[in-house]
């Protein structure tokens, strides 16, 4: 295992497309490029923020990095070891370093069993004794703060916020290095949501977890992040630390995402253009910066030429020629 | 860390509130007892098994109390509710309930005792049949759902037909040809697997990769065999099996439940695609648990509900199939008593004694709609986007 301070996860030239298929035949007339290259590092018991829109490809992300689905290029280093050539056996042990923990609290549980099954899954692939694993399942009901009777209860009876909190158990159950958290408070009302972050916080200082922590609503990120990402169509537009991001963005796309961004604070308003249209299918995506079509600052250049990733300060890239230029 | 922490850490609420249990199976109580409709299917399902039951113990046996193959001639076609001619009757000729309930046949055989009898075959019959084709529908149905991508290599499907065709040829005579043929698809098989192990042979030869290309996928192979199944109208597909089989209610209860779990097997198909997606089940892919746990503990589970519904109503189809045949003639033998043998041999006397045709037709109209009615009410009971759930 990495040290305190190493990376526990990186991930490099990241790609998944999916085909699309037409006719009787099935013939493949197209690609969704889902996931187009996305390179980023998680220290251990740190966060990275994923930011996009929906339909950006954070999910896709996710599960490749579970490899619960398989990448077509690129590397997953998970704690200095490259998973992509590894069989699903030679996976089975890496499993349980990293978990998920998903949006909708209503899908990630399943209705036919009771709570206590349902956390005790994971722990019964490490090998535990039925009676150990009892023991450890109210354990961490406790620590999620819900009552041992929970355990016996089902899903349908629980609320949208204790349900998240019993997947969180769920997930630290088999002792993780890395959570991947799939959106987990997009689906709760403003108060949950904070009472949810707080536990996922608390949880990572005790346990020393690394966080993917995907989300679209921006002040979230910036309070859970150390780093963020931010995507746009399968590629990543801008990676920062998340105090440099929120007060210094430069890519135009974050711009616009932290302008419309509903913010408690009036004075923040940095006055920038709010984004108009929709954003373009990634099926076959044009030649050039993927968010020409949007772009306030576009250019001829930005369609012709695939725009790379410009270091602006260290740790601080961005995928725009002209914001590099500005600074 | 300390308690204020924690508290502030767990909002106001870190002793969650939950709200009384209510076990599954007493909410679906709960729900069912409103739909009266289904609450009569209920109460006729049970008095049909209770009538199957007891008539099972009146009629089989050496010495039965109530013989439904006592033939009395000097009897035949009383109706309804007419005592005996005792002085015409030996003692062991007079019905046990001192009346014709339901009068007497061309043979003066008690139809009262004949329906009991006939009870217990449509019962099992239902039951049975139903019984295998949930299975095979179950079983089928989830592969395709499952592990429905995965490709189907032309080199199985070579070695699977050879070797069924040696089977299906030795098993029907030809023992020369079929013992060929199951010889050569298992040294076909043998050497297929020795050419997949050893790189040796692979490097020496590559043209055998032509053997192993895809030629369609799991789902694809068992969803046109449910296409092929579904192309025969059903009852001539069964009347053609039985007619060629011997006669025996045994035989008629597994061609019924062979040729009719495809509605079975495309529900459970359907019902694992959308589960497969489902984040729970890719949690506990996550979770790293087996693919026959997660198939068993969260699939099967979650798709019982649909087919536990089609299997009931098809319990109805079983019965009024197993009726049908009988009425032609191709169900069970006499002497036994069927409700469809029964109407069958009423038909001829429809208008000099009616009940011979009234009593069992009656009967499988009642016990095939109580079956229908608590089908439906199950379907609504058990359907998640009932509104009044709570």
């Amino acid at each position: 295992m990495a040290g305190r301070n190493g990376t526990n996860l990186k991930v490099e030239g990241l790609r998944k497309y999916f085909p699309v298929r037409k006719g009787f035949f099935q013939r493949v007339s197209g690609w969704v490029k889902a996931v187009d290259g996305v390179d980023f590092e998680i220290p251990q018991g740190k966060t990275l923020g994923l930011v996009g829109e929906s339909g950006c490809g954070k999910s896709t992300v996710a599960r490749l990095v579970l490899k619960l689905l398989e990448p077509d290029l690129g590397r997953i280093i998970f704690q200095g070891r490259d998973i992509g050539p590894l069989s699903s056996s030679e996976m089975r042990p890496l499993r349980r370093r990293m978990q998920i923990v998903f949006q909708d609290p209503y899908g990630s549980l399943n209705p036919r069993m009771t709570v206590g099954q349902s956390i005790e899954e994971g722990l019964r692939t490490v090998g535990i004794s039925p009676r150990a694993r009892k023991d450890r399942v109210l354990g961490l009901l406790e620590m999620v703060g819900l009552p041992a009777e929970a355990a016996d209860r089902y899903p349908h009876e629980f609320s949208g916020g204790q349900r998240q909190r019993v997947g969180i158990a769920r997930a630290l159950s088999v002792e993780p290095s890395l959570v991947i958290c799939d959106e987990p408070v997009s689906a709760l009302d403003v108060s949950i949501q904070a009472q949810v972050i707080n536990l996922l916080n608390d949880l990572q200082e005790r346990f020393g977890l690394s966080y993917l922590f995907i989300a679209h609503d921006l002040n979230v990120v910036g309070y859970m992040s150390d780093r963020v990402a931010v995507m746009y169509l399968g590629k990543i537009m801008e990676y920062a630390p998340a105090e440099i991001l929120f007060e210094n963005p430069a890519h135009p796309y974050t711009r616009a995402l932290l302008a419309a961004a509903p913010d408690p604070d009036p004075v923040t308003g940095k006055g920038l253009a709010v984004l108009s249209g929709e954003v373009p299918s990634p099926l076959d995506p044009p030649p050039g910066c993927r968010f020409q079509g949007r772009c306030p600052l576009v250019e001829d250049r930005c369609r012709k030429e695939d725009i790379s990733m410009y270091v602006l300060a260290p740790g601080h890239e961005v995928r725009c020629w002209k914001a590099a230029r500005e600074e | 860390m300390n308690d204020e922490r924690e508290k502030a850490i767990l909002g106001v609420s870190d002793r969650e509130v939950l709200p009384p249990a209510e076990g599954r199976l007493r909410s679906f109580w709960r729900l069912f007892r409103k739909n009266r409709m289904a609450m009569a299917g209920l109460a006729v399902f049970g008095l049909f098994l209770a009538t199957a039951l007891v008539g099972l113990v009146l009629t089989s046996g050496t010495d039965p109390l109530m013989d439904p193959a006592t033939v009395r001639l000097q009897e035949k076609l009383r109706p309804p509710l007419s005592k005996p001619n005792l002085a015409m009757l030996r003692p062991k000729e007079v019905p046990a309930l001192g009346v014709y309930l339901f009068g007497t046949d061309d043979l003066g055989r008690d139809v009262f005792a004949r329906m009991l009898q006939g009870a217990w075959v449509s019962l099992t019959v239902g039951f049975v049949a139903v019984g295998i084709s949930v299975i095979v529908g179950i079983f089928l149905g989830g592969i395709a759902g499952y592990y429905g991508p995965r490709p189907v290599r032309a080199d199985r499907v070579g070695a699977s037909v050879l070797l069924t065709l040696g089977a299906a040829l030795l098993f029907t005579g030809s023992g020369v040809t079929g013992g060929a043929i199951l010889v050569a698809g298992h040294l076909f098989l043998f050497w297929d697997l020795l050419w997949g192990r050893v790189p040796l042979l692979r490097e020496k030869m590559p043209w055998v990769r032509v053997l192993r290309v895809p030629l369609f996928s799991v789902d694809t192979l068992l969803m046109r065999l449910v296409d092929i199944m579904l192309c025969f109208p059903s009852f001539f597909l069964i009347l053609t099996v039985v007619a060629l089989l011997p006669a025996s209610i045994y035989n008629i209860m597994i061609v019924i439940g062979l040729t009719s779990w495809m509605g079975t097997a495309r529900f459970v198909r359907a019902e694992f695609l959308s589960l497969r997606e489902q984040d729970f089940v890719t949690a506990a892919r996550a979770l790293g648990v087996g693919d026959l746990r997660i198939i068993f503990r969260h699939m099967i589970p979650n798709a019982v509900a649909p087919v536990l519904v089609s299997a009931t109503i098809g319990i109805a189809t079983a019965i009024l199939t197993e009726a049908g045949l009988s009425f032609l003639g191709f169900g069970v033998p006499p002497p036994h008593a069927t409700w469809g043998n029964i109407l069958s041999d009423g038909k001829r006397f429809i208008f000099d004694a009616p009940w011979l045709t009234f009593v069992p037709g009656v009967a499988i109209l009642v016990v095939v709609l109580s079956f229908n009615l608590f089908g439906e009410g199950l379907r609504d009971t058990l359907n998640p986007r009932l509104k009044e759930r709570h």
